[in-house]
């Protein structure tokens, strides 16, 4: 079974209905047990689960604590190439916007490793928008083999692939995959994604199965806060992570929450995700699934993520750059995937771990 | 009389008075784990090769391990025989040492060993002279065929890592102490000191206790919690004490009229 005849068993499931219904009792009694099914994730997603956020905190932060120890993994993100052919809405790399594109060269991808590694971080996650004629499997191959020469470990955020050309560049050396769904509503995200290969829904939706088939270690998804009912989204993304980590129980699954806080592209975010909400979500997910992996991108704020540390969050990314050749080349005209809002360096980001009472992780893979 | 003063751990050529291993993930820092060591005693440590960076001073973790340490290096991470036995080499290399605790885990929602490939790596690297440690699902079967493979001691697992839930497979860790041929040491889910005393009182060599100690508010002091309770079951188990019966004992024997 796929996970698309997952999401088609929900669709005639009346979310609304069921948020509605939730009573005190039901989100005590799911916060009560040791093993959580999915109707107790939309428990502790409904409205009134708001009234029990810091037991649920509680839980949360002691359960990532036994699994995780008191340590954050950091990483940082390389934008290697801007083309994109995609038409997301959303999206400031759609293929309509007006830019001058770029795309890295070998020699400088290598200067934009020197930068990143330099300031300790060795843990790679190279993206691209979806551009194959521009950013063909090769590029990839010879881009991770420069990596490997700087990084432990190597994931990918590049455009959907089949499960053949994943095993390739598995073989060359990357060992994690990033894929958002965006949004799980099929009807906005056809909205969304009008034309072009992104339009498939189901291909999309399958991609991260495709990757743990390759061989990918990690496979990190989510829904991008936003463009979909936030609660009806986060549940969906919490049962696809459970689905990973059952039909794939060698995969570290983890998910992040990316979310619009303002118009980008043009459009409106039609559901704004609260602070509130996001720290719910998260701790909601972690305690459906205590062993996932949450990674948290300086999107958010650098007082926000201070406080994410204790609440369930297992990986941070530092010192980000979000356009193609920003570490090293600052093309200050390139334009920027998402505004970083936490525009601290790698040490500070560090400190700041520190001083939490955790230990900052800057490796914990081997490439070999 | 057992000699208490002179009980040691061998393993390999290496002997060990203090029967506590200790591990260097999850804590806040670094700079705990010396410190822990020092309260606790304990002279074995293990280190994720995974998180091992000789290329960075600072964060390089094996620059936080005063060199009287024995190190074990494990295999975290390996899913397959082969990854691990690559990661051993890797080890070997990097300065490791010679002792490797084979961890090949591919269950991701409870991190449960494979027996099956943790068997595979245990008759590899044991043949090219490392003292290899294997991690295990308790199994008396597994335990036999480990030391035919030539694993050096047999880590059973108490319930699955981090979980401090203790000696939830006793029974079968209990007949793995009676049969096995090679050390036991009880790794994972020993969340107390009063767990380590019982484990240790039915008779394991030793016992491996990271996520307790690391996780605690005072790594140290609750290090030295754990050396105590080892040292006290071990005594315990060396006293030869009166074991629990499994029937009542009448205190007037039924036998007791047969005077012959």
């Amino acid at each position: 079974m796929s996970f698309m005849e997952l999401v088609d068993r929900f669709e005639t499931f009346d979310f609304n209905e069921y948020f509605q219904s939730v009573t005190r009792a039901d989100i005590q009694r799911s916060l009560n047990r040791d093993h959580l099914e999915p109707y107790d994730l939309l428990n502790l997603l409904s409205e009134p689960a708001q009234g029990f956020l810091e037991e649920m905190a509680q839980k949360a932060r002691k359960l990532t604590l036994q699994y995780f120890g008191r340590t954050i993994g950091l990483y940082a993100p390389m934008y290697i190439s801007d083309y994109c052919s995609n038409h997301c809405t959303y999206c400031g790399f759609n293929t309509t916007m007006d830019f001058t594109r770029t795309k890295l060269s070998l020699e400088q991808i290598e200067c934009e490793a020197k930068v990143i590694a330099d300031t300790g971080i060795r843990h790679i996650l190279v993206l691209t928008g979806e551009a194959p004629a521009k950013t063909p499997i090769s590029y990839f191959e010879n881009t991770i083999g420069i990596l490997k020469n700087y990084f432990s470990s190597i994931a990918l955020e590049v455009f959907p692939m089949d499960e053949e050309k994943y095993r390739i560049l598995k073989k060359a050396g990357a060992d994690s995959l990033t894929v958002y769904q965006e949004v799980y509503d099929k009807k906005i995200y056809s909205q969304v994604h009008p034309k072009g290969r992104k339009a498939d829904y189901q291909y999309r939706l399958l991609t991260p199965e495709r990757g743990a088939k390759a061989g990918f270690r990690g496979i990190n998804i989510g829904t991008l806060f936003g463009l979909g009912e936030p609660r009806t989204e986060a549940f969906v993304s919490g049962l696809h992570a459970k689905y990973l980590e059952r039909e794939f129980p060698d995969v570290e699954v983890s998910l992040s929450l990316p979310r619009m806080t303002k118009a980008q592209g043009g459009i409106k975010p039609k559901h704004i995700l609260t602070d509130t909400r996001f720290v719910q979500f998260m701790l909601a997910w972690r305690l459906y699934m205590p062993r996932l992996g949450i990674s948290i991108s300086t999107r958010e704020s650098a007082d926000f993520r201070d406080k994410l540390i204790h609440l369930g969050a297992t990986r941070y990314s530092a010192g980000s750059q979000t356009d193609v050749g920003g570490y090293a080349l600052k093309a200050n005209d390139a334009t920027v995937q998402f505004e970083v809002t936490d525009t601290r360096s790698v040490e500070e980001v560090s400190d700041m771990i520190r001083q939490s009472g955790y230990q900052p992780v800057f490796k914990d893979w081997e490439i070999f | 009389m057992t000699d208490i003063k002179n009980d040691r751990l061998i393993l390999g050529d290496v002997e060990f008075t203090s029967r506590l291993f200790t591990g260097t993930g999850k804590f806040a820092s670094k700079k705990f784990i010396a410190p822990m060591l020092e309260a606790s005693g304990s002279q074995m440590i293990t280190i994720a090769l995974r998180r091992v960076d000789p290329t960075a001073d600072k964060e390089n973790i094996l620059n936080y391990i005063p060199d009287s340490i024995t190190l074990l290096p494990n295999t975290s991470g390996a899913r397959t025989a082969r990854e691990a036995v690559r990661i051993a080499r890797i080890a070997r290399q990097a300065g490791c040492g010679k002792f490797i605790k084979i961890e090949v885990i591919t269950d991701m929602q409870y991190l449960l060993p494979d027996n099956h490939e943790t068997l595979k790596a245990t008759g590899i690297l044991a043949k090219e002279g490392f003292v290899v440690l294997p991690y295990i699902m308790p199994d008396i079967t597994v335990t036999k065929q480990l030391y035919d493979a030539g694993a050096a001691a047999v880590m059973p697992l108490g319930s699955p890592i981090g979980t401090s839930r203790g000696l939830e497979m006793k029974p079968v860790i209990k007949m793995i102490i009676e049969t096995s041929k090679i050390p036991v040491v009880v790794d994972a889910g020993i969340g107390r000191p009063s767990q380590a005393a019982e484990t240790m009182e039915m008779g394991a060599d030793a016992v491996l206790v990271n996520t307790a100690i690391a996780t605690s508010q005072n790594p140290a002091l609750t290090g030295r919690a754990f050396a105590l309770a080892v040292e006290a079951g071990r005594i315990a188990y060396l006293s030869n004490m009166t074991g629990k019966k499994l029937y009542a004992h009448a205190s007037s024997p039924l036998t007791g009229f047969l005077r012959e």
